[in-house]
Parts: structure tokens; C-alpha cells; sequence
């Protein structure tokens, strides 16, 4: 423990008549934290990021697919289904892979929230005035922009993995699945939405997963980061926008 | 020049406060932007009012006693401490909106000057070394090479204004702590206790009720020392390394 000297002014010097209380020290206050540390949450946070970081740039691989033609898309749909076997039961890989998913999605958002709830819980009175920090449309767009995603996985996965949305007809194999509802300007600008939030994502989640691990420690470290983070961003944008757009404008048929 | 000032008068910690208005004249573009105020509570003193009350001491920009949001940005317009802010980047007629820090961390105690004690307290949970007391050893007796010695000294510009918890939209106090932990951290009179300090710094961090960063580098741009984001980085890997070590 600290020894602190606490007492009037005038216990030390008697001939002054001032009345001012001093503390040298304060002592530490005993540490009550609830829960995680903020940057052990940060740190699952970028660990599933980078989860999800592999699992989109492979689901962009499989999308892009639909360019080599029905059969081949059709044949790497069977395919995942198939990865493992004989080791594994036939969609034995394919359901490891969701449930690491499943659990990266869970810790993701479990780490979101209780970080948001943390922040909004550190500035109760906020500021009459505020410079519109450009930082500001990031902070907002990885929070509800994240919100906006997750809403669009309960979709996507309704639409295309469980075909309970059927936007423009049934159809048994994927490929005409894909092919039927890119044709529809509105499904196509559903998703465009989506891939936008997604890079925006993306671009900042990059990054940030890289300063949480520890990769920024210096400004050429800061560079790289940066560099990565963009180069993943505009890939899967790319990447994703290619093949509803070949099929809304019939260059696949 | 004449100005039109709204600002945040608290009675104390326990009562709510409110924004006010002034009306200011002849302002000079050379005063400093504290001295503004002391003229302004001068006026108010003369009117029997109560003098806004504001935190300042050295008002030479190094000792990170004053702190306030003008305009919606810690320490102002410029790069600088509140004290070496000068009302030359102000216009005639401006109206400039003055407010405290703001952050439950940082509970407001009158008016402008809050309590960042918080901040003490970080510092007492680890952001030191422990050495022995006499004679001082030979300068040259630890050899630290040059880009070392010059990380450390960055992070040890820091001078704990409290600009950066300010100044972040999640109230953290990450750029401060990660100055103290990469000033130690780089040299070898840090390294027996960097574990430690790294692990008991953020637990306290947290305790006090401060936010967690989310790299936007808002912290930064508003440290009038140009502390880097790159130091909540290394912050985050001593964190890591010291969790792999069993700490």
C-alpha cells in the first residue's frame, strides 16, 4: 500500500494559517471489472474477423464459379457437400465449417455488443457540439453496418441455403437458383447493398483486427496494415458484385 | 475582436448543468485563448457573477493541466494544449461553444475542470519501474540503441491531459496507457516489470468505467503531443504476450 501523507497545511508549518487540505498520494481504487478485459473482446473480436475474412474470400471463390459454367458451379456446390468423405459422413466437413461459423458469428457479435454497451456506458453526457470527425461515419458504419450484415445473413441464408425465399421460382440445383434471382433487378440491388456494407466492413475491420493483434508498431507496420486492408476490401467487393451483375446485364445466360 | 461563448456551467459534481452565453468585446488576437477567459471572468467578477471556473497551470503546453472541447474538438482548432491556443484562429463575431472533458471517467467538479484522477490511478497500477534510490547510476551504464531510445521518448511526451479520452467517441483511455506502456516497454529499465504493468494498467483502465478502442484515431489526431495510434498497438501486443506468459 501507498503511505500517504494527508493532513492540513497547517500541521506541518504552524506559523501559516491557510486551510489547505492536501493528498500526496491517492491510493489505487481495488479493481472491479465485470466480465473481459475490453481488449480480450477486441482480440475475439479480430480472431473471428479473420475467421470470416477466409470464409468470404472462399465463398467468392465458389460464386465465381457460375463463370465456368452451370456444371462446374453446380459440381463445387456437390462437391463441399462431399470434402472429407470417406473420413467423414457426406456433409460431415461441410457442418464442421458451419459450426466454427456458427460460433465465430456468436463470439463476433457477443464481443460487438458488450464493447458498445461498454462505450456508450463511458459517455453518459454527451456534447452539445461535435466536429463531424470523418472517423465518425467509420464508428458508425462498423456498428450498424454490422447490424445491416447480420440482418442480411438471416436473409441470404433463407434465400439461397434453406430456399425458403423463393424470389423467382423453384428450381432443384443451385446454379439456376443463382441464375433466376439475379435476373431480378431488385434482388441484384439487395445485394449490391450488401456487398457495399460488407467492404466498408471490411476496410475498417482489416485494419482494426491488425492493431488489435499487435501488427502496428511502427508507420511502416501501419502502411502494410493499411495496404492489406484495402487489397481485401476491394477484392471481395469485386469479387462478389462480378456475378449478379453478369446475370442482370445476360452475360451468363 | 467581439465573440459570442456558450459555455458549460456545473455548480458541482452532484447538480446538472447547462450551456450559457457571453457576450465578449475586445478581444485580442494575440491573447491566448486562457487569457480570454480571464478577462471574460474578470468582467464577471466586476458584475458580482461567479468566475467560470478552468483547470490551467504552467500554460506553457507541458504540463497537461488545462483541457477543454472548443467547438466540438479537444484543445480547440489546432494541435495544441488549450494554453497555447491562441485567438488568432478565431474570427471577429465567431460564437465559440466551450465544454469539459466529458466522460463518466472523468466526472465534471465545477463548470470546465473535471476530475482525472482516473488517470493517476492507471499510472499507480503499473505505469512505473522500480528502482534503487541513492546515487544515480552512470548514464552510459544501459546501453539502449537510438531508434529505441527515441520510441520511448515519444510515448514519454505524453503529459496526461486527457485530450485523447476527450476526444474518442468510446471515451477510452488507450492512447495514454499506450504511451506509458511503449515508453517503458522500450527501454531496459522496463522490461521486469512489462508483464505486469501491461495486465494491471488495462484492468484498472477498465475499472475506472473507461471505453475500449475501436483504432479510429480520433485520439490522435487530437493529442497535442502527436502521440501516435501505433502505441494502443503495442499496448495490445504486450497484452497478448503477457497472456501467453501466464500473467
Amino acid at each position: 500500500m501507498h503511505a500517504d501523507i494527508v493532513g492540513r497545511a497547517s500541521d506541518y508549518l504552524p506559523n501559516v494559517t491557510c486551510n489547505i487540505t492536501f493528498v500526496a498520494t491517492s491510493t489505487v481504487s481495488s479493481t472491479t471489472r465485470n466480465g473481459p478485459s475490453t481488449i480480450a473482446l477486441k482480440s475475439l473480436m479480430a480472431i473471428t474477423g479473420l475467421i470470416f475474412i477466409g470464409f468470404v474470400l472462399a465463398h467468392m471463390y465458389g460464386n465465381l464459379k457460375i463463370f465456368a459454367g452451370e456444371a462446374a458451379f453446380n459440381e463445387y456446390a456437390e462437391h463441399l457437400r462431399e470434402l472429407g468423405e470417406p473420413l467423414l459422413p457426406h456433409e460431415g466437413m461441410l457442418w464442421i465449417l458451419r459450426i466454427v461459423l456458427i460460433l465465430a458469428l456468436v463470439g463476433h457479435a457477443y464481443s460487438a455488443f458488450a464493447l458498445w454497451s461498454r462505450a456508450s456506458n463511458a459517455r453518459k453526457s454527451r456534447y452539445a457540439v461535435t466536429k463531424a470527425a470523418k472517423s465518425m461515419f467509420v464508428s458508425k458504419a462498423m456498428r450498424w453496418g454490422g447490424v445491416a450484415l447480420l440482418l442480411f445473413i438471416v436473409f441470404h441464408i433463407l434465400h439461397f441455403t434453406t430456399n425458403t425465399i423463393q424470389v423467382n421460382g423453384d428450381y432443384d440445383n443451385p446454379a439456376d437458383r443463382l441464375v433466376s434471382s439475379f435476373e431480378l433487378w431488385w434482388v441484384v440491388l439487395i445485394y449490391l447493398f450488401a456487398v457495399a456494407a460488407l467492404g466498408m466492413h471490411l476496410l475498417h475491420g482489416v485494419w482494426a483486427a491488425g492493431m488489435t493483434l499487435g501488427l502496428n508498431t511502427s508507420a511502416k507496420a501501419a502502411e502494410r496494415l493499411r495496404i492489406a486492408a484495402i487489397l481485401v476490401a476491394v477484392v471481395t467487393v469485386v469479387g462478389y458484385i462480378l456475378p449478379p451483375l453478369a446475370i442482370l446485364f445476360g452475360i451468363i445466360p | 475582436m467581439k465573440l459570442t461563448l456558450n459555455i458549460w456551467r456545473q455548480e458541482s459534481q452532484s447538480t446538472t448543468g447547462a450551456m450559457k452565453n457571453y457576450v465578449i468585446d475586445n478581444v485580442s488576437e494575440d491573447m491566448s485563448f486562457l487569457e480570454m477567459l480571464d478577462v471574460l471572468n474578470e468582467e464577471l467578477i466586476e458584475k458580482g457573477e461567479d468566475p467560470v471556473a478552468f483547470d490551467s497551470d504552467c500554460r506553457e503546453g507541458i504540463c497537461g493541466m488545462c483541457g477543454l472541447v472548443i467547438n466540438g474538438q479537444a484543445h480547440g482548432p489546432e494541435v495544441t494544449t488549450t494554453c497555447q491556443l491562441h485567438m488568432r484562429s478565431f474570427k471577429d463575431g465567431d460564437e465559440i461553444t466551450i465544454e469539459p472533458w466529458r466522460a463518466e471517467a472523468f466526472p465534471v467538479l465545477k463548470d470546465l475542470c473535471t476530475n482525472r484522477e482516473s488517470l493517476d490511478r492507471i499510472i499507480q497500477a503499473g505505469g512505473y519501474i522500480s528502482a534503487n534510490t541513492g546515487a544515480a547510476p552512470d548514464a552510459h551504464a544501459n546501453l539502449v540503441p537510438k531508434d529505441n531510445a527515441d520510441r520511448a521518448f515519444m510515448g514519454a511526451e505524453c503529459i496526461g491531459c486527457g485530450a485523447c479520452v476527450a476526444a474518442c467517441p468510446n471515451a477510452s483511455g488507450m492512447l495514454f496507457m499506450g504511451a506509458k506502456i511503449t515508453h517503458l516497454g522500450e527501454l531496459p529499465q522496463g522490461q521486469p516489470e512489462r508483464d505486469a504493468r501491461v495486465v494491471s494498467m488495462v484492468d484498472q483502465h477498465d475499472a475506472e468505467g473507461f471505453g475500449g478502442c475501436t483504432n479510429l484515431g480520433e485520439c490522435s489526431r487530437a493529442c497535442p503531443k502527436g502521440i501516435p495510434l501505433n502505441v494502443i498497438s503495442q499496448m495490445n501486443r504486450d497484452l497478448l504476450r503477457a497472456k501467453s506468459h501466464g500473467k
